[in-house]
């Protein structure tokens, strides 16, 4: 028994494949078409479900034999993801008849794609190519792991469009209204976004370099930053509607007023975080308090500053489309989602959430990266 | 009474600057609006008249303090605690559903951080998705949620503390992430030679180590919890919450509604916050920790 290593994820898709094989028909019309032999009936998986269920098996068998970890987890990435597509093709156009086997096939293509991301979780390779290769693999096998359940569960059930639809049809959508998300998110990103924060961090900014200047209003405002960080801000956006219109100026207002305490409070806090040594050094060297703020004590506040740059990227957003459910023009992301939930169309409502995500993830990427780029010389970007 | 000279005075300084600012402003904002009154009245106030005119004005652009703290009297203290009117009754109305989604989200975040702390799939696998789904602008998603639920029966508090549980997750675990790895090397080796279980350390080191860091994120958690709750009014058509007076506020034009229930809003999270505070400290008491 020496060249068997079974683990528990491959033995429990086994199991689950066997059952469904013996439990027969995978879909109501199959089993239709069972109960009348005599009549020719079409029903998904004629061909194919044996080559589902012989792909999962043949996968989990070869998975618990000893093999080097990357050929496993290769035979299983094929595997699981051979088996969930032709899954998700063949219902097609049989939406809500599935039964029982089908999501056990699921969750045995499941179990596989787990036991594939455990063994390239495990692997620990010398080169640093392939480790951030394996860093950016892993969660995103995770990730798409979650758009195949989405997508097989949603058209398997026959889960009603309009609760939740299957990420294919919101891929389409996304396709099919290019030129109104591209409106949107012109109007909201790049003007309300963009502007306010902009203005906001340079705002926070200033001021913290105000208070480091006047210690009476850091001590006064530290303790009211700090609180106000606590408080539901985004309350002023109706009252910077009122003020500024329904255009993005009231929008980039309510995002300053957001942005603006994160970066006064880390911004101040980081300037206090340069070394007694490193400014007595800066004293002998008899710099001045601008001198000293250039070349040592703003350097070392940057990961602060960073950190607020990172947070206030994600309250901006928000911050923008929030506002845009208090009044805008006809344009813009915020005012799509409300209208479009208003007419139920679902599937825009997630297409222009797929897009927000997307905008969030690549201006905080934007942001970490920029942040490698200056802080280079700190701990956590040198590693160790 | 070092920390009151150092802390006290100019805070209220400070603060008293931002009263005397906001009836400046006031004065300023509200007067275009008076001069238009008072040319069409054919008046011609003096000026002491005309600037506590601007200050009193029933639809003011900017409210003075004093007007919302009239308003926030009346509509917390001389209401029927049951009168939709009353902040009280709003107020209660968003708690509630802050404090189930904070309930759920911390619930949620713990049991993620434990798992990823002890799972290396997951840790490799989730945490950068974990990462990333606070880029996404969940409050976006909001309306959607409420009225999808709706759609299929499910409506009041649930939908609403949904959204407060995605927003107060993720400080809780990334917090008890944290925590739960904060045990020094010495401490888990301490552990090793007693020879104890994987389950006798987290219960016996990781946890009681986790627990400072625990109630650190959980004040995160609360107040984003809150502000999830107040955008999960918006949509949901104004019947009651701090959110909906936000709402009908800015349909009516009721200024000083609004203004009354931000305050409200601010109140009630700066209790939260401190509640989580005082608990940590004496949760923290409770386990033996000392004053630093």
């Amino acid at each position: 028994m020496t060249w068997l290593k079974p683990s528990w994820q491959s033995v429990l898709a086994i199991a689950l494949s066997l059952i469904a094989l013996a439990l027969g028909a995978m879909t109501k019309p199959e089993a239709a078409a069972l109960a009348e032999p005599a009549a020719t009936l079409a029903y998904p998986y004629m061909g194919a479900k044996g080559l589902i269920i012989g792909l999962l098996l043949l996968a989990a068998l070869v998975s618990v034999t000893k093999l080097t970890p990357m050929v496993e987890a290769i035979v299983l990435f094929v595997g699981a993801h051979a088996a969930a597509w032709l899954l998700i093709k063949g219902i097609a156009g049989f939406e809500g008849t599935a039964l029982a086997p089908y999501f056990l096939l699921l969750a045995a293509a499941w179990l596989l794609a787990w036991r594939c991301v455990a063994l390239l979780a495990s692997l620990r390779p010398s080169e640093s190519v392939s480790r951030n290769a394996l860093r950016l693999i892993i969660p995103a096998i995770f990730g798409a792991w979650i758009l195949i359940i989405w997508e097989a569960v949603t058209r398997g059930a026959g889960i009603p469009f309009i609760l939740l639809p299957p990420p294919s049809a919101i891929g389409a959508r996304i396709a099919n209204s290019l030129p109104i998300l591209g409106s949107d998110v012109r109007q909201t990103i790049f003007k309300a976004v963009l502007i306010g924060y902009i203005v906001g961090n340079l705002a926070g900014f200033a001021v913290a370099i105000l208070a480091d200047r006047v210690p009476f209003l850091r001590r006064g405002l530290l303790p009211i930053g700090n609180m106000v960080s606590a408080l539901p801000i985004i309350g002023v956006a109706p009252i910077m509607v009122m003020w500024f219109g329904f255009d993005w100026p009231s929008k980039a207002a309510v995002v300053i007023i957001m942005t603006f305490f994160p970066m006064l409070v880390n911004t101040v806090a980081g300037l206090a975080a340069s070394g007694h040594m490193e400014r007595d050094l800066m004293r002998t060297y008899a710099s001045g308090y601008w001198p000293t703020l250039l070349k040592l004590r703003l350097p070392a506040a940057m990961p602060f500053i960073f950190n607020a740059l990172k947070i206030n990227s994600t309250l901006a957003l928000i911050g923008a489309i929030v506002a845009e459910f208090f009044g805008t023009p006809v344009v813009g992301m915020g005012f799509r989602i409300s209208t479009e939930v208003g007419r139920m169309n679902i599937d825009m409502v997630w297409a222009e959430i797929a897009v927000a995500a997307l905008a969030g993830s690549v201006f905080y990427g934007v942001v970490a990266l920029v942040e490698r780029a200056v802080t280079f010389w700190h701990p956590s970007v040198r590693g160790g | 009474m070092d920390s009151f000279r150092s802390k006290i005075i100019p805070v209220t300084a400070i603060l008293a600057g931002v009263v005397v600012l906001w009836y400046v402003f006031a004065v300023i904002l509200n007067a275009p609006f008076q001069r238009d009154l008072d040319t069409r009245a054919n008046e011609t106030p003096g000026t002491v008249e005309f600037i506590g005119k601007t200050l009193s004005q029933p639809k003011p652009t900017l409210p003075a303090p004093h007007q919302v703290a009239v308003n926030f009297f009346e509509n917390t203290f001389l209401r029927s605690v049951t009168s939709n009117r009353s902040l009280v009754y709003n107020a209660w109305v968003t708690l509630s559903s802050t404090l189930l989604g904070f309930a759920f989200g911390t619930a949620l975040g713990i049991l993620i951080a434990v798992g990823i702390v002890h799972v290396a799939t997951l840790d490799r696998s989730l945490m950068p998705w974990i990462i990333a789904s606070q880029t996404i602008p969940i409050l976006a998603v909001a309306p959607m949620i409420i009225v999808v639920l709706a759609a299929i029966g499910i409506t009041g508090l649930i939908p609403k503390a949904l959204i407060s549980t995605y927003l107060s997750f993720f400080p809780v675990a990334v917090g008890m992430v944290k925590g739960l790895r904060s045990p020094e090397l010495m401490h888990l080796d301490l552990m090793h030679t007693y020879n104890a279980s994987a389950s006798q350390t987290f219960w016996k080191l990781r946890v009681p180590a986790s627990v400072p860091f625990l109630f650190t994120s959980m004040k995160v958690a609360v107040a984003a919890s809150l502000v999830g709750a107040i955008v999960g009014e918006l949509p949901t058509g104004a019947v009651a919450g701090i959110g909906a007076k936000l709402l009908a506020g800015a349909y009516y034009s009721q200024t000083i509604d609004i203004w009354s229930a931000l305050v409200a809003g601010s109140i009630v999270a700066a209790l939260l916050v401190m509640v989580v505070g005082i608990a940590g400290r004496l949760v923290d008491r409770a386990m033996g920790g000392r004053p630093a």
